[in-house]
């Protein structure tokens, strides 16, 4: 009896010790749920939803002062998953006609641009090359459409464009849409 | 030897179809007349798009290379006729989207004339394999099946993978295609001249190739041709016409009672399937130095004229192979790039003949008849029962109109071979494959945003990490050069604020001290003129 009491009283020592040691040794930098969050947010980092950016929203959200659905870039689709991941109702996008432009990424009228570093400055992804006085170009690929730089410049030569649909981006019609699409016609 | 039938295994689901290949076997291959155009797509395979390597103005010759392939899964497109080029640029292609992609647009000359071409290896043996899948490669060859995977990048599998069987893909099991059947009847020997280049390649010890039994003038030639170069060690393997036969893994299956695991490769088995025509294209390639320029597609349907195979030249758009055969009738409702069951509607037919495009269907509403309404999915079953796959197209389907893509892949979206078996049987007529397209599609496209969205975070976190050193060294510059300013004034308080407020004190008490005597001197007007 004795000896069972004590092998028992050593094994949760022991264990405590483990777990204890291993708290400090493995502890998560960051906090976990932020992370998650903000890797379903689409990153367009574009402020939208109120916040400076995505992160800060992820941050914002997961301390439950922001609701999950002010993000229009991400649309339905990241509302859903953000329920699901924080085990919260969907709820109605807040700008449902944001939510629902088509992608876009930005362009520089080449000729008007006086090469002033504004937009530059504004890019919160770096997708914009030029240097003070030169002509400045937009790298398409990483253009996350967020619209900064637009009022930044100068002279308005920055134009929105819409991403035109290409073979690698096209995907097959749900017969859902299909349908609406025929009893709206 | 070749006429022993091997055991027939059966495969899960499947159903039988009416096969109406008849229409378009009555006449021999035909060939097609050269056209004044030729349409080149610069991605007619699976993987990355080639890269074209000519300009506009530029003269080619037939077998010239156009565009490059970009990497190992990838396909050379060569010019299929001489002439000059005078387009590259974006013109409609065959794909269900009708979207227009980049194409070099060739002028013909009528001349025909050959490029100069890589030497004729009869004597393939003497060449390591190596270089033979590099000539396939060189060559633009694809899995002319429809899947038009690169053949040398599947040839490359079997490296890492020893392969003992080859298997030869003649089942032809989609209704109306007849454009195998026809190349095994009338070109049989360029087919087991190429099936023998592939057993060298893989080192495989045996080839089956499966026919299905209607098929019969076909399994004859090809036993025929098999005698005729003494082959021992491949043999026709008749199979039942049941849909989808043809498909890769219930060939395999029939062919060898084996199951392909999930997610696994046939090549996981010692496997390696290639389609008849690949293997004639295979035979080209190596044994003449002849890149893949045509292909034999079959028209047909009751909206054609004059149903019938031909071989065309890729490029060639599809109004010509129309007109050639004879024309539309009054019946066309329909014109299905493919067969009935996986094929797609083409809404325009100023597009090309691509590599994978081995059947032009100009069907009638009767043979193509408008879907009607779907209705609630009444669960009666039969969908599962017919699914070669296995899959229960009705969670898929639930999953899928629910956009659940999580739970949808849960039930092995992906192992979906589309075969639209599942929805030719649905008694409420659910379009059930149209679900699972979009699913796949979607999906897809949701992992790439996904993979666009890391990057933008990266740059961003990247751009946040800049700023914050740029600031740290802003204030780093303006500590020292306060330090420097503080190491100047001797004897001055320690503190450099300190120092600050008193020389201003100073300079005040001065100027006050100033201005007082000035006031005392010259009186009161003069006061404001002191000031600065
Ligand atoms: S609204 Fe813009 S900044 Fe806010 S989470 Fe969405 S994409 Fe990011
Ligand atoms: S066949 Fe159609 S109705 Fe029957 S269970 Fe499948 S989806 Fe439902
Ligand atoms: S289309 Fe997919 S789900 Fe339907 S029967 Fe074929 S493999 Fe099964």
């Amino acid at each position: 009896m004795l000896q069972a009491i004590l092998v028992i009283t050593g094994l949760a020592i022991t264990f405590g010790l483990l777990l204890g040691y291993a708290s400090v040794r493995f502890r998560v930098e960051g906090d976990p749920i932020v992370d998650q969050i903000d890797a379903l947010l689409p990153q367009t980092q574009c402020g939208q939803c109120g916040y400076a950016g995505c992160r800060p929203y992820a941050e914002a959200i997961a301390a439950g002062e922001a609701e999950i659905n002010r993000c229009p870039p991400g649309g339905e689709t990241t509302m859903v998953a953000l329920a699901d991941l924080l085990g919260r109702d969907p709820v109605p996008l807040e700008d449902q006609e944001a939510a629902e432009k088509p992608k876009s990424v930005a362009l520089i009228i080449e000729k008007d641009c006086i090469g002033c570093t504004l937009c530059i400055q504004a890019c919160p992804v770096d997708a914009i090359v030029g240097a003070p006085k030169q002509m400045h170009t937009v790298i398409a690929e990483e253009c996350t459409g967020c619209e900064l730089c637009i009022p930044p410049c100068p002279v308005e030569c920055i134009v929105m464009v819409p991403v035109k649909p290409s073979l690698e981006t096209w995907r097959w019609p749900s017969p859902d849409e299909e349908n609406l699409l025929e009893t709206g016609t | 030897m070749s006429t022993v039938q091997a055991p027939i295994w059966e495969f899960y689901g499947g159903i039988h179809l009416p096969d109406h290949k008849a229409e378009s076997t009555r006449r021999p291959i035909a060939i097609a007349p050269l056209p004044h155009r030729l349409v080149l797509p610069l991605q007619q395979h699976i993987g990355e798009m080639a890269e074209p390597v000519v300009q506009v103005g530029e003269q080619v010759l037939k077998g010239q290379i156009v565009a490059e392939a970009r990497g190992r899964v990838s396909a050379p497109i060569h010019a299929t006729s001489s002439g000059r080029v005078v387009e590259i640029g974006e013109h409609r292609i065959p794909h269900p989207s009708g979207l227009d992609a980049p194409c070099v647009v060739i002028e013909t000359d009528g001349e025909d004339r050959w490029a100069e071409l890589p030497a004729p290896w009869p004597d393939y043996t003497a060449h390591h394999p190596d270089e033979l899948i590099e000539r396939i490669h060189w060559a633009g060859i694809v899995g002319l099946g429809g899947a038009t995977f690169p053949t040398s990048a599947k040839l490359a599998t079997g490296e890492a993978k020893p392969i003992h069987t080859l298997i030869l893909n003649g089942a032809e099991c989609e209704p109306y295609i007849s454009c195998d059947d026809m190349l095994m009847r009338e070109r049989a020997d360029r087919v087991i001249a190429g099936m023998q280049v592939l057993l060298h390649i893989l080192g495989a010890r045996e080839c089956l190739i499966g026919i299905e039994d209607n098929k019969p003038e076909a399994i004859a030639a090809m036993r025929q041709a098999l005698d005729d170069a003494g082959v021992s060690q491949a043999r026709v393997v008749v199979v039942p016409t049941k849909y989808p036969s043809g498909s890769e893994k219930q060939l395999i299956r029939l062919l060898t009672g084996h199951e392909v695991p999930h997610g696994g490769l046939p090549a996981d088995l010692g496997l390696l399937c290639q389609n008849v025509a690949t293997s004639a294209a295979v035979a080209n390639a190596v044994l003449d130095g002849q890149p893949l320029i045509s292909r034999i597609v079959t028209l047909t349907g009751q909206g054609i004229s004059e149903p019938q195979n031909v071989e065309a030249r890729i490029g060639t758009l599809v109004t010509k192979l129309i007109a050639f055969a004879g024309g539309y009738t009054p019946a066309l409702h329909r014109l299905i790039v493919g067969g009935p069951m996986m094929g797609f509607t083409l809404h325009n037919d100023h597009v090309p003949l691509t590599k994978g495009c081995n059947c032009l269907l100009a069907a009638s509403a009767a043979e193509s008849p408008d879907p009607p309404k779907p209705a609630p999915c009444i669960r009666c079953g039969r969908c599962a029962d017919v699914c070669p796959a296995r899959l229960l197209p009705q969670q898929l389907y639930w999953y899928a109109h629910a956009r659940d893509f999580d739970k949808v892949q849960d039930y092995n979206l992906f192992d979906c071979i589309e075969c639209g078996c599942c929805s030719h049987v649905c008694p409420s007529h659910i379009p059930l494959v149209q679900y699972y397209r979009f699913a796949k599609t979607e999906i897809w496209n949701q992992e790439r945003e996904r993979r666009k969205s890391d990057l933008a975070r990266q740059r961003h976190e990247a751009r946040l990490a800049r700023l914050e050193r740029l600031e740290r060294e802003r204030k780093e510059r303006l500590r020292k050069k306060k330090e420097a300013l503080e190491k100047k004034p001797k004897g001055a308080t320690d503190d450099p604020k300190k120092a600050a407020i008193e020389a201003a004190m100073k300079r005040v008490a001065a100027k006050k001290a100033a201005r007082q005597e000035a006031a005392d001197g010259a009186g009161v007007s003069a006061n404001t003129s002191s000031e600065d």
